[in-house]
């Protein structure tokens, strides 16, 4: 391949605009990258490429390109290399030769996950000329994000630069997405539809026959001066019907319909937990547990809000519009064309008037969040505030707050205060119109008085209603971005996805743990590199090393909590991402650091992972737990409750409740992470005896801080900075003076300093 | 090159690397220069930490310091510090969030995204600071001075 393939055709693609300014003559293309800050950290745009001039590969350089085409071109070096530093949002890539630093390049992290790949792509550029020389030159669709105009990898499948959901404003057509949940009840939708139209057709009748009432009743009877009761108690008994008819209509209509919303509701919510919970661990991660129950609690229960309320009042109002407009029509056109001409107008002028509140509301509330913030921070701080005797100061902060919460509000009455009587007054107006057209038109001789008389009935019923109809746009905002919310859960797809064919589980699971170079990615930074390490069955290792050196995340891999972005796991022999999730989860049993109890009882929590275990076997678990004397010390005994609400255990209580409930599910491997960490020695040394129990036979991940309680391990792996730098047992450990004699030599150190002090 | 006023040295290695040399003899390697006040008292206030963060020497200004040291401190910040300040906001995508300004900032044009409310901070009466959603800070210094769409902008997510 001696030619340049078109530029296009790269991948990453290149953007058109970088096109006509690189030389593509002479050159291949390799890889590369844009970057957005200048060398005095300025914004402007720079093309890096990694581009190599012979076919056979073997001179490299980064070439830049400036926005105005001058190419600057760097040679590199066998021995060159590329790093990435990054502090306070800007990242920089820098290039080394052998000679020390080459240049660096400054950029904007929100690119750091391109620059990332662009340095990947320079390590890997030997194999790089090789893949392009073999691979055919195919057509490379630009696959770009819609949001942020950055280019999609092939192998991805959603933007690697921003995360798509928080970035799509919300759109009023995700509701019809609510269809799907709306579908199992059409039949009460479409009855429901039906008793609406018939029951506020039943509501537009009265004025239909007030309109007979005048002419043939009322009118004859000023000059004639006899009444004619039959004919009068013949319409009144209309009206009578009429408005029983409505009654009847709207009861049935308005029950139907709620139902219909309830059970949209809540299929809602039960659909969105149910697929909540079986996300991996990463999505939590990334999310705010107040903000996933307000999307699951409040959200839906708005989105029910809406359908029940303000789509169905929307609906009918507009039915009634319709309706009206025809009567009116049919009664007397030219009227009714003087009657209706205003209705957009000012049903314009309300909902431009209601736009501009809105953001003012807005204001309020987030004013009103600030001065919740200051109760916040002082009430559970009130120790603090009143030890520094500033109480003075929290005060004025509060008054400070109120003061700004009371302008924004004065602001927003101002117009908040005019806009009732403002609506009032458009009413007003607009019947006016309708009287003194419609006077002149009985001058004329053109309409009867009794016309005249329903036009203003329908009409005035109809302006009142003008106001809670242009709500319904901000009504339909809010439920958007609601079902948005709500619908991002529901969209998400699991980043651990269940296998379609999964393999079956040997029945006697040996506990062989492999893993094989194995890369964790958390978005763009790499947290484990090419981990190898062999865990045979029955064998204790302990993970040593600094807190953020990997050692969690080495767990969570084991147990597909996360996937792996390179290389693989393997429990005796089989590729965890093959095995039924809830299969594999069951092979594992788990003591953290943080022992969480479930509201229930003692028994309960124990048999969480076994609801079915009998109580025999959570005795028993408990007693290998250590824990069956304490438990008995209890009032309740086994039945008492715990959690949350329920009697408060001590930290160490609680571990070895956790304890017993992994023992009762007698897991093939188990995790023991910093399990006795949150616990002063003493209590360590009982949850000592009771992991001692739990351990035997079962191949064990221990981490632990205290390097005191891995003594016991068959072998210690230190990682440090994701990557596996020392393995041994204790003693080899020590002898080797490395990274772990250093790490006991300092906690032995620091022990040593307590007991002196003391 | 010995330091007037402070007691230490720094160096600048071929692989750009900043070496601070005290006076007992003792060198750290590929140390970094911080301010510890960024906004409300920059010029006041720095310290040389180590590649683990941890201070080595503090120092009030960077005036105490020789002529060489300070020029490596110069280029040392200016690699590191990266607060745009905003003088305009020329155009926005939404009034919903997040939103994505265009605006005009001391280091040039560029966009940035807004993500909640909450990233909008006051610094005093007049400055805010503005935390994008790459973790990128803002600094406007003067809201009441900026024209009239930037004030409204601001005004509609404040």
């Amino acid at each position: 391949m001696d030619q340049l393939r078109p530029l296009q055709k790269l991948t990453p693609p290149i953007h058109p605009y970088w096109g006509e300014k690189v030389n593509t003559t002479s050159k291949i293309l390799l890889s590369w990258v844009e970057i957005d800050l200048n060398n005095i950290l300025h914004f402007e745009k720079f093309l890096l490429s990694l581009v190599t001039q012979s076919e056979n590969g073997s001179t490299f350089y980064i070439s830049q390109t400036d926005e105005k085409g001058v190419v600057t071109d760097w040679p590199i070096e066998d021995d060159s290399y590329l790093k990435l530093t990054d502090h306070a949002g800007v990242g920089h890539l820098s290039l080394y030769g052998s000679q020390g630093l080459i240049q660096t390049w400054h950029y904007t992290l929100a690119i750091n996950s391109l620059v990332t790949q662009f340095k990947d792509q320079f390590h890997e550029r030997h194999q790089l000329i090789e893949k392009k020389r073999n691979e055919v030159v195919s057509e490379v669709s630009i696959t770009t994000c819609p949001n942020c105009q950055s280019p999609i990898p092939p192998e991805q499948s959603t933007c690697i630069v921003c995360d798509p959901e928080t970035e799509i404003p919300p759109s009023t057509l995700t509701l019809f997405k609510l269809w799907r949940f709306a579908k199992p009840y059409k039949k009460d939708l479409i009855l429901g539809f039906i008793l609406t139209l018939l029951s506020t057709a039943a509501t537009l009748v009265p004025p239909y026959i007030s309109m007979p009432l005048m002419d043939e009743v009322l009118i004859p009877f000023q000059t004639t001066h006899v009444m004619n009761y039959e004919l009068a108690s013949l319409y009144l008994g209309g009206l009578l019907l009429a408005a029983l008819f409505a009654w009847g209509l709207g009861w049935w209509k308005t029950y139907i319909l709620a139902l219909v919303s309830e059970r949209i509701g809540m299929e809602l919510r039960t659909k969105t937990f149910q697929h909540l919970i079986h996300l991996s661990l990463e999505y939590f991660g990334a999310k705010r547990t107040g903000d996933l129950m307000a999307r699951i609690g409040n959200e839906t229960d708005r989105i029910c809000i809406f359908l029940s309320l303000h789509l169905l009042d929307f609906l009918t109002d507009m039915i009634m519009l319709f309706m009206t407009a025809a009567i009116l029509i049919s009664i007397d056109p030219l009227l009714a064309l003087v009657t209706l001409l205003p209705l957009p107008f000012i049903a314009w002028m309300i909902h431009f008037v209601r736009d501009k509140l809105r953001y003012g509301f807005e204001k309020v509330d987030r004013n009103w969040s600030e001065v919740n913030n200051v109760l916040s921070d002082t009430i559970p701080g009130i120790r603090v505030v009143k030890a520094f005797a500033q109480e003075d100061r929290e005060n004025q902060r509060f008054i400070a707050a109120n003061q700004r919460n009371l302008e924004v509000n004065d602001r927003v009455n101002r117009i908040w205060s005019s806009f009732a009587p403002t609506v009032t007054l458009l009413t007003e107006v607009g019947l006016l119109v309708v009287w003194g057209f419609g006077i002149y038109q009985v001058a004329n001789e053109h309409i009867t008085v009794g016309v005249l008389t329903a036009f203003l009935a329908y009409i005035s019923r109809f302006y009142g209603r003008m106001d809670s109809m242009s709500r319904i746009v901000s009504h339909t905002q809010k439920a958007a971005a609601g079902a948005k919310r709500v619908f991002d859960i529901l969209d998400h797809e699991s980043s651990v996805p269940d296998t379609k064919n999964p393999v079956a589980l040997p029945k006697q699971i040996r506990g062989q743990i492999d893993l094989t170079n194995v890369g964790f990615r958390y978005g763009n930074r790499a947290v484990t590199k090419n981990v190898n390490l062999q865990i045979q069955p029955g064998e204790m290792i302990g993970l040593v090393g600094h807190s953020g050196s990997g050692k969690s995340t080495l767990v969570n891999l084991i147990c597909r909590f996360y996937d792996v972005s390179e290389g693989s796991v393997k429990i005796d022999g089989i590729d965890v991402r093959n095995i039924d999730t809830k299969e594999l989860r069951q092979l594992f049993g788990m003591v953290l650091q943080e022992p969480f109890l479930f509201f229930g009882t003692i028994a309960e929590n124990i048999a969480y992972g076994k609801p079915e275990a009998t109580r025999a076997e959570i005795v028993q678990a408990a007693k290998a737990a250590n824990a069956h004397d304490f438990i008995l010390r209890l009032p309740l005994g086994y039945d008492s409750l715990v959690g949350e609400r329920g009697q408060s255990l001590s930290g160490g209580e609680r571990q070895r409740i956790s304890i017993a409930r992994a023992l009762l599910i007698d897991p093939k491997i188990l995790i023991l992470d910093e399990a006795t960490s949150s616990v002063d020695t003493t209590t360590e040394k009982e949850i000592q005896k009771a992991l001692d129990n739990l351990v035997k036979g079962r191949t064990t991940l221990a981490i632990a801080h205290r390097l005191s309680t891995l003594r016991k391990a068959d072998r210690l792996i230190v990682l440090d900075k994701g990557e596996i730098i020392e393995v041994g047992n204790h003693d080899e450990l020590m002898a080797a003076k490395g990274t772990y004699y250093q790490l006991y030599q300092a906690q032995a150190r620091h022990a040593a300093e307590i007991a002196e002090s003391i | 090159m010995k330091d007037l006023l402070m007691n230490f040295n720094l160096e600048k290695d071929v692989f750009g690397n900043i070496k601070l040399v005290l006076d007992d003899g003792q060198s750290y390697d590929q140390v970094r220069i911080i301010r510890a006040f960024p906004i409300s008292d920059p010029e006041n206030g720095f310290s040389i930490v180590n590649q683990d963060g941890h201070e080595l020497v503090w120092f009030e200004s960077i005036d105490q310091l020789s002529e060489d040291n300070q020029r490596i401190a110069h280029s040392s910040l200016e690699q590191i510090e990266f607060i745009p300040v905003i003088s305009k906001i020329t155009d926005l995508n939404t009034y919903a969030l997040p939103s994505i300004w265009e605006i005009e900032t001391d280091r040039g044009l560029t966009k940035l995204k807004l993500k909640t409310e909450q990233d909008i901070r006051r610094v005093s009466s007049e400055a805010l600071l503005i935390t994008d959603a790459n973790g990128i800070q803002y600094l406007i210094k003067n809201r009441k001075t900026l024209d009239k769409f930037s004030k409204k902008v601001l005004d509609r997510f404040m």
